[in-house]
């Protein structure tokens, strides 16, 4: 078995060191991406949608054509460019509030459509660019600066559960999956089979990627990554759903 | 009727035109008066939908992205909408405008603001020409009839494709539901769709920049270059402009009335003209200018409370007593017009 390179050949190293705050998990799902891409040997004919938000961070991120768009729209974007173009990849980068929240009925028509993009959404229970805001995953009781007193989930509802929604639409081929950057290896694992879905059976797939944000979480590395593998892997259990 | 005639409703004229120039993909949602081009697309794309692409998407912002997308894997793509829709497809076209894509939308007035009603308005003209959070480096034509409809689709993939802004075709419900007879050109020049992606070369494009003078620097090669093209896209029609003491102002289908009204009062020997802007952005406020320059006054005739008379105030380089006739979201009868001259 060939060592893994230290970093994926499709990185673009001009816009490294990358971006993303220390202890972010965008880094760790980017550069899973990049070794998906690499072992599928798929890099020229990817294009990745980035949506705004920590998502656009990565818009040189990858040698690998790249658009980044609107909060939440990175989804049509996708879905329109693989009408025309359908032996592309076409991979959609975005974050929870873009896919759950203002883009979540592209999301949906885009499930509902089993158009044949891979969608990947890193999930942080929180707005991260804009500074920490309530998104639709925030936890009970959490604070964030649009709820400083901890999110009251009996009035604004419990913690999106995006992957199990979009199980339950009504596509046999599509593929929907959670993994988390505590497990690199699965991540790459379940973004493959993802892109495979795309490829293979021309169907929509969908991964959310559980990730750390110790800027907004007000935590130091090790604290995040506790929450991450308590917390938060309690709430939203990983792996294959359909 | 001969092979180069037809005799279609406003709607149908723009597809027709659209067909004729190569456009391969439509994503759109239905809104009236606009509906019928998005039917019309799924008539062509039922036959063969390898060649006329289409999404029914699940609002105007998803349709004006998904038109983005197709357009970004080299689609000659386009979307169409109205009122409210108009006001949703902004976000897309925003991107468009900061990014260069060579975006086209057929924009159908209904009245507003609102849902307002669904068959006529000329409220969606600042929408068109500065909509967005931008500086509106987009091309807008007022088109006045069905033939104009044909002839103006086919245009604006031309200019879109040619200078890479988008290009706006407003209209609205009488233009977009009316029958008229048209004639059909034959081979119009066609501009080639290309990928914004190659295998060979990768690009990374991004419309967010770190620091304002970063996007400043890019912006302003936009402006500089929109205001380059201007001059060649400017267009705009007069009648009787040369002699006359009054000038009437107005586009799109008010412009037909206008018409009518100066050829009776021009009878009357009354000395007055016409002019209309066909593009509303850029606007041609070099000729108006000129006419303005020799007459009494100018006389503003819109279905708006002002957004044609601001337009004109802004582009106006000489001074000229103005007076309006604006009637927000109500057609303007030939009789009205000459009454009011009178």
């Amino acid at each position: 078995m060939n060592p893994i390179p230290i970093f994926p050949k499709c990185y673009k190293e001009s816009s490294k060191p990358h971006k993303y705050c220390g202890g972010c998990g965008h880094g760790i799902a980017l550069k899973e991406l990049g070794y998906a891409i690499d072992e599928l040997g798929i890099a020229k004919k990817t294009v990745i949608g980035l949506d705004i938000g920590c998502s656009l961070l990565a818009w040189d991120f990858f040698d690998v054509n790249s658009v980044q768009t609107h909060h939440g729209r990175t989804v049509p974007v996708m879905s329109g460019f693989k009408l025309i173009d359908s032996k592309r990849v076409c991979i959609a980068y975005v974050g929870d509030g873009g896919g759950y929240a203002i883009g979540l009925q592209s999301l949906i028509t885009a499930a509902q459509r089993n158009d044949a993009i891979t969608v990947i959404l890193v999930n942080n229970t929180i707005y991260g660019m804009t500074g920490g805001q309530t998104a639709p995953t925030t936890f009970s009781n959490e604070k964030t600066t649009t709820s400083p007193n901890g999110r009251k989930c009996w009035e604004t509802g419990q913690p999106f559960m995006g992957p199990e929604i979009i199980k339950s639409l009504n596509n046999l081929n599509s593929f929907v999956a959670r993994a988390s950057v505590k497990d690199p290896i699965q991540l790459r694992q379940i973004i493959k089979q993802a892109i495979n879905n795309q490829i293979n059976k021309d169907s929509f797939s969908f991964v959310e990627v559980l990730s750390t944000c110790p800027t907004n979480w007000h935590m130091n590395a090790k604290e995040s990554l506790n929450r991450l593998n308590n917390q938060i892997a309690k709430q939203f259990p990983v792996g294959v759903f359909k | 009727m001969n092979k180069n005639e037809k005799f279609i409703t406003g709607n149908q004229a723009i597809i027709e035109g659209a067909k004729a120039i190569g456009a391969n993909c439509m994503c759109g949602y239905p809104i009236t008066p606009a509906t019928e081009i998005l039917e019309e697309w799924a008539k062509l794309n039922s036959e063969n939908p390898k060649k006329y692409a289409m999404i029914q998407a699940e609002d105007e912002t998803s349709a004006g992205f998904n038109t983005i997308g197709a357009i970004l894997a080299g689609a000659k793509a386009f979307s169409a909408t109205a009122g409210p829709g108009h006001v949703l497809i902004q976000d897309p076209l925003s991107m468009a405008e900061a990014m260069r894509i060579p975006f086209v939308l057929f924009a159908m007035q209904r009245g507003g603001p609102s849902t307002g009603t669904v068959i006529y308005g000329q409220q969606e003209v600042t929408l068109a020409c500065f909509g967005g959070n931008g500086e509106g480096l987009r091309v807008v034509y007022s088109i006045s009839s069905v033939q104009e409809a044909y002839d103006y689709s086919i245009k604006a993939f031309n200019v879109a494709w040619q200078y890479r802004f988008p290009v706006i075709v407003l209209g609205d419900g009488y233009v977009a539901k009316m029958k008229q007879k048209i004639k059909v050109s034959k081979a119009p020049i066609n501009i080639k769709s290309q990928s914004f992606f190659n295998e060979s070369a990768f690009r990374n494009l991004r419309n967010c920049f770190n620091v304002e003078s970063q996007l400043a620097q890019v912006l302003n090669n936009d402006i500089k270059e929109f205001r380059a093209i201007s001059k060649k896209i400017v267009e705009s029609d007069q009648k009787y402009c040369q002699d006359a003491k009054i000038i009437i102002i107005a586009h799109g289908i008010v412009w037909q009335s206008v018409v009518e009204a100066v050829e009776i009062l021009r009878k009357k020997k009354i000395k007055v003209g016409c002019f209309r802007p066909i593009t509303l952005n850029p606007f041609d406020g070099v000729t108006l200018s000129r006419f303005a320059a020799k007459c009494d006054k100018l006389i503003i005739i819109e279905s708006s409370a002002g957004h044609l008379e601001r337009l004109v105030k802004s582009n106006l380089i000489t001074h000229v007593k103005i007076e309006c006739l604006q009637k927000p979201v109500e057609p303007i009868a030939v009789e009205e017009i000459i009454r009011f001259i009178k």
